[in-house]
């Protein structure tokens, strides 16, 4: 199979406003799909619709050739997904917050999570808990834990917020060793990647 | 090397059960809204001990349920607010897995917390040393029953500004027969009869909820989600 994950003519309305005009997109092992648009175009709509958060009105997304509602669990094992809010629990640790959400995927060990966070520059505030990290870190451990995680479809919205320069490289980086690794990637993002990859792009419109 | 549902299950109890004692005001709060209104009744009214044993069962349940509503709009609602709950609807765990196992969590922190203070509470109220034992059962069918029933009005209101009121609205009526059943049965136990119709009643309930509210809730979450 080429195209891992295919969306096909989606159609996604908000209250009466038609939100996903029949967008069809497809991503094959080893590529980064590029999601960009104004605001309000519906990216992170599509985004939600490819993780299976939200169904479509019509069309449908199919993974290795089979609908994801159908064959929601396996889809779900395959896939790690990063909102634009990092989701983490300000009362737990950065170290906590990924054992207990990288532990209902997998059963993790404790120095791969680290590795984790020490591969994203953020293992010194491991015992921290993540409400006193700024807006950057936390970013950064949500990123350790799509990387702990290791699925093979990552789903990010908007990865490079929040990010000083080398954070920015870091997140290339890991995107370029994913892919190059065979995995897939769909990305939101305003800004142009500047990927050293195969890159498939969508650019969405009102 | 998947995880079993079982697995995820305990995980996410122990996660709940770490976020709660991590926030002990959150368990605070309603154990003493408890303790203060069912110690304001004997306040209130004249000091007679007679009197105060006959409105005893309804004043302890009527807190209660007061007491684990005030505790249920937290249920979901932070997860929410976060983004974590996505993140758990996207685990390859049912969300039927997810809602039991927060539910459970739950009341094991306000619940079980309610009822160990029950006692303080019933000496309050004069209710004697021989009913203790039925109001402690009743109360810990009660509660656990209301948790069901809350997380799914929690899962329908999460997504509402002032959803905590409407969560009220639709979680107090379904509850009328908590308190009828409780009541009667620690009324039963002071008066000196047994007590044993009203609590099996409540048990049926508590297993009736047990089963079918996980699924009602985990219907109801994946609305609001969307």
């Amino acid at each position: 199979m080429s195209n891992a994950l295919c969306i096909e003519k989606v159609h996604v309305w908000r209250g009466d406003r038609h939100v996903l005009q029949g967008v069809s997109t497809q991503i094959a092992r080893g590529e980064l799909l590029h999601v960009s648009g104004p605001n309000g175009t519906g990216k992170t709509t599509l985004l939600r619709v490819a993780s299976g958060l939200l169904r479509p009105e019509q069309g449908s997304v199919t993974w290795l050739g089979h609908s994801i509602v159908e064959r929601r669990a396996d889809y779900q094992a395959a896939l790690a997904y990063a909102a634009h809010e990092p989701a983490l629990k300000g009362d737990l640790t950065a170290l906590e917050n990924l054992r207990f959400s990288v532990g209902l995927k997998r059963r993790p060990k404790p120095q791969e999570l680290r590795g984790a966070l020490e591969r994203t520059g953020v293992a010194a505030c491991a015992d921290l808990p993540a409400r006193v990290l700024s807006a950057g870190q936390r970013r950064r451990v949500s990123l350790a834990r799509v990387i702990a995680m290791q699925a093979s479809l990552w789903l990010l919205d908007e990865p490079y917020a929040n990010l000083d320069a080398a954070g920015s490289e870091l997140v290339s980086g890991l995107l370029q060793d994913h892919v190059a690794a065979g995995g897939l990637a769909l990305v939101v993002a305003h800004r142009e990647l500047a990927l050293a990859c195969s890159v498939r792009r969508l650019e969405l419109n009102s | 090397m998947k995880v079993s549902a079982w697995e995820a299950f305990w995980l996410i109890v122990r996660r709940e059960m770490r976020l709660s004692f991590r926030r002990p005001e959150q368990l605070l709060q309603p154990l003493v809204f408890f303790l203060i209104v069912t110690t304001l009744f004997p306040l209130g009214l004249s000091l007679q001990l007679s009197l105060l044993r006959d409105i005893a069962p309804g004043v302890l349940w009527v807190s209660a349920l007061l007491s684990a509503l005030l505790s249920l709009d937290f249920l979901f609602k932070s997860d929410a607010d976060d983004g974590t709950l996505e993140q758990l609807a996207l685990s390859g765990h049912g969300l039927t897995v997810i809602v039991a196992a927060k539910t459970l969590a739950h009341w094991l922190v306000t619940g079980v917390a309610l009822v160990l203070v029950s006692p303080i509470v019933g000496t309050a109220l004069g209710i004697p040393l021989g009913a203790f034992a039925t109001m402690l059962v009743s109360l810990a069918l009660g509660t656990l029953t209301l948790s069901w029933l809350g997380a799914i009005g929690a899962g329908l209101t999460i997504g509402l500004r002032r959803g905590n009121v409407l969560l009220s609205l639709i979680v107090l009526p379904l509850a009328t027969p908590l308190l009828i059943f409780g009541a009667a049965a620690t009324e039963r136990a002071i008066s000196g009869t047994s007590p044993a119709g009203a609590l099996y009643f409540l048990a049926a309930l508590c297993v009736f909820t047990c089963t079918l509210a996980p699924f009602a809730a985990a219907a109801a979450l994946r609305i609001t989600l969307e």
